[in-house]
């Protein structure tokens, strides 16, 4: 097998060909729609299942917390910066949510664990806007930090024996929508209409295509920035909560990598990784190509280690094409 | 070899950039031991012409010779090869390396060349031997970062002696060193001239012209006025030289009635930088403030804003004091900043024009937290008409504008805002004649709706044009004023160079 393949390989002038038209498309426009389209088709053909009601419920609900942390994560990378910190923040958020869930209810857990996720937000916006650490850094140390705090609290083994009730949040339905795909589509809108109708969405903009300038035109960039940083914590924390329904127990170990998957997610769908291009649109293009591109090379029966080499080429490509469109200019 | 036969023959160079004759024709010839200052005012077209000796810029013609043979210099490293070295204003060091990596950087010798292991102790011996010959107190294993700026330059002039160059090109090398320091370089460039090295020194600095320099050319509007010997040619010919052109009446200026005071700056310190700074400046009048590269005008500006803090004195605004610690502060006082490198600090790139212009006063189009676009859009449409912006539509991102219409825009951003007192910082750089007319018109009509506006330039026609008062700074004090009718381009240059007498004896002259 593996020698058939070596002799199927196109040869360089191949690959270059190959390289220039793609690069010629113009993917601005249809790029990410187009592939979406071509992903759903060519699932769908090889396994009809693809379309049945119950895989598409299945994916949305699957993809619904990482499209939670990639619109998070979309303001801190339109404002130049980056949030690592969310994959840990889901297990921080589960623990104290289902901690304050065990003694003050369900609401109470509930509003616990957004505020958690808040809160190790503000604290990364404070380094970062305040202390001038780098986002990276702060937000890296907030990845290693939040481990060990949802560790700690929880003793390292899960929280159980959370009011059945909660189940609703994560596998309850909401007529014929499942709830985790209403909270996903209710932050999609609110996240889209700050970003492109308030001052603070446009702010965000500003200080990530020039920071410098921003400042110089009277921004008040450190305190957008801390916002930015509570905004990503906050839909972190819905996520946190959205997922602790979802196992219905509290869990320090969820959520590892998904910070990268996050990113990854932004870039895809076309956000600029030093800031100032992209969007909410864009970033739930690049939740979608992910998800499903995961649960349909799980249906043709792709092996999970090789989904992975499939995922890694993907953001690699998506960011060259980008790359490839903007040197041509 | 004689020490008359020249090492270094330009002869006829021309570079032309699009739009602009940078040099017409420029000839100049350096003899070995002799330091020969090139002079002219900002834009003369020195810079184009040492780049052109290194190797960055190929000329469109024109021929140089080295030591009587004619090269074509295809590089910076062959231009080091050639034997000739640059010394830029801004080092071309490796901060991170040391005194003797850096000095033998490419060209170190090795302990085992194919394994590519370097020879330490010879590298610093050699680089030691290297130090002492020139006198020069620097230790060869000391991280340059470390090392202060006149250290730094000495590193530089090490490595030019260690690559056996016999011609050093010193860009302004004094702009940044202490009085001390200059003493300490102009010793080593005696020492430089007795082993015969040639140097092609720029300065704006006629009192070390005066020190260092044997010959001077002298450069204006990218044509050579002329050679003459330093020593024996009065400091107000060279300037004479230098200056030599009739203002033409390109400014469109209407005066205005100047009204009430708008901003006041009293005593304004920033420790290290600005020393002193007071002047005021009237509804409907323009202030402008020349001098040299280096005398602090944008730092002025910038602690003016909020950008930069301020150590001392006070500002008031319409005749009350106010305190401006951020740019944000600044902004809903009513300042405006038009800065001087617009890619930097004007423009945001990635953002379109509509948005560039709103940027500054996006809560007038704010209802109910949320942004009324189509209010928006009107407004930027309506500034990008009066301006006459050339873009072909408001959602275009603004870094395929032009430099001139990209300067539109951050004056339409501020206009946005109602400003009434505007700084403007070399608010015609880099843009072409047509648009910095269009910005001298825009200026003049903020005068005559009752704006106040402060005008930084190194341009001394648009000081002279424009202003109804003039500044001039150096080195971070106010050196003296004038009113338009008594300044001359003359005066102002002598003033801004000659520096020391100038401010001893100027108006404000109680400094130093």
């Amino acid at each position: 097998m593996s020698e058939v393949s070596l002799k199927d390989a196109p040869e360089e002038p191949g690959v270059n060909a190959v390289m220039s038209m793609v690069s010629k498309v113009p993917w601005g426009h249809i790029g990410m729609p187009a592939v979406l389209v071509i992903m759903v088709i060519v699932f769908g053909s090889i396994n009809p299942n693809f379309y049945s009601l119950t895989n598409i419920a299945n994916v949305s609900r699957q993809i619904s917390p990482l499209a939670l942390i990639s619109i998070g994560q979309t303001f801190a990378i339109l404002s130049a910066g980056i949030d690592l910190s969310v994959g840990s923040l889901l297990a921080l958020v589960s623990v104290v949510c289902a901690q304050q869930m065990l003694t003050f209810g369900l609401a109470g857990g509930i509003v616990a664990g957004i505020l958690a996720g808040c809160l190790a937000g503000l604290v990364n916006g404070l380094l970062i806007a305040k202390a001038r650490v780098p986002a990276f850094i702060a937000t890296l140390g907030m990845l290693v930090a939040a481990r060990g705090a949802a560790l700690t609290l929880s003793g390292g083994l899960p929280i159980a024996g959370l009011p059945h009730t909660f189940l609703v949040v994560g596998a309850g339905h909401l007529g014929p929508v499942p709830i985790p795909i209403a909270i996903v589509a209710g932050a999609v809108v609110v996240a889209h209409v700050v970003l492109s109708r308030t001052r603070f969405g446009r702010y965000v903009y500003a200080m990530g295509s020039n920071e410098e300038a921003a400042v110089l035109s009277g921004v008040n960039v450190a305190r957008h920035k801390i916002l930015v940083y509570v905004v990503s914590g906050l839909f972190a924390g819905i996520a946190g909560v959205v997922l602790t329904s979802r196992v219905i127990s509290g869990q320090p170990t969820l959520g590892e990598v998904q910070e990268l998957y996050s990113i990854a997610a932004v870039v895809i769908g076309g956000g600029k990784i030093t800031g100032g291009v992209g969007g909410i649109g864009k970033t739930l293009m690049g939740v979608l190509v992910l998800g499903i591109l995961g649960n349909g090379l799980n249906l043709i029966q792709v092996s999970s280690y090789v989904q992975n080499i499939v995922i890694g080429a993907i953001i690699i490509a998506a960011v060259y094409i980008d790359s490839a469109r903007a040197r041509r200019r | 070899m004689s020490r008359d036969q020249p090492f270094l023959e330009m002869r006829g160079i021309v570079k032309r950039f699009p739009g602009v004759l940078a040099l017409n024709a420029v000839s100049l010839d350096v003899r070995p031991g002799e330091v020969h200052v090139l002079l002219g005012e900002n834009g003369a077209g020195k810079s184009t012409l040492i780049k052109v000796l290194a190797g960055i810029y190929p000329p469109d013609s024109g021929e140089i010779r080295l030591d009587g043979r004619p090269v074509r210099v295809r590089n910076p490293h062959h231009a080091h090869v050639l034997g000739v070295s640059t010394i830029y204003q801004e080092f071309n060091l490796a901060p991170d390396l040391s005194v003797a990596e850096n000095v033998f950087l490419g060209r170190e010798p090795m302990l085992i060349r194919a394994l590519g292991i370097v020879d330490r102790r010879t590298l610093v011996q050699q680089t030691r031997e290297l130090l002492a010959t020139l006198d020069l107190r620097v230790p060869p294993d000391a991280v340059v970062k470390t090392l202060g700026v006149a250290q730094q330059q000495m590193v530089e002039i090490a490595k030019a002696l260690s690559l056996d160059s016999r011609l050093i090109v010193m860009d302004e090398p004094t702009a940044v060193l202490t009085s001390h320091e200059i003493d300490r370089l102009f010793e080593t460039i005696r020492e430089l001239k007795r082993r015969g090295v040639a140097i092609i020194y720029i300065s704006h600095r006629l009192d070390e012209v005066k020190t260092v320099g044997d010959r001077a050319t002298i450069l204006r509007d990218g044509t050579r006025v002329g050679t003459v010997p330093v020593a024996r040619t009065p400091s107000d010919e060279l300037i004479r030289m230098m200056v030599g052109r009739d203002v033409k009446d390109r400014f469109p200026r209407s005066r205005v009635e100047p009204g009430e005071e708008a901003l006041r700056v009293e005593h304004l310190t920033r420790n290290g930088v600005l020393h002193d700074i007071s002047f005021h400046v009237r509804r409907g009048e323009i202030l402008g403030i020349a001098g040299l590269v280096g005398s602090k005008r944008t730092e002025t500006a910038r602690v003016i804003f909020g950008a930069d803090k301020r150590d001392g004195g006070r500002l008031l605004l319409h005749g009350t004091p106010v305190e401006i610690k951020t740019p944000a502060e600044a902004v809903r006082k009513r300042v405006a900043l038009v800065p001087e490198d617009r890619k930097r600090h004007g423009i945001l790139a990635d953002m379109s024009v509509r948005e560039n212009i709103t940027l500054s006063a996006l809560a007038r189009f704010s209802r109910k937290g949320l942004l009324d676009i189509e209010r928006e859009r009107a407004h930027a449409r309506e500034y990008a008409s009066s301006l006459r912006i050339a873009t072909p539509s408001l959602e275009r991102r603004a870094l395929h504008l032009s430099g001139g219409n990209q300067q539109k825009v951050v004056i339409a951003k501020w206009l946005s805002s109602r400003a009434d007192v505007f700084l403007f910082d070399e608010p015609t750089r880099g843009i072409d004649v047509g648009a910095k007319v269009e910005v001298y018109h825009l200026m003049g009509d903020l005068v005559k709706r009752g704006a106040a506006i402060v005008m930084i330039s190194s341009d001394l026609t648009e000081i002279l044009g424009m202003s109804d008062r003039i500044l001039v700074m150096r080195e971070g004090h106010v050196c003296r004023e004038f009113t338009r009718q008594e300044a001359t381009e003359a005066q102002i240059l002598d003033c801004a160079m000659r520096g020391a007498t100038a401010y001893e004896t100027g108006s404000n002259g109680v400094h130093a």
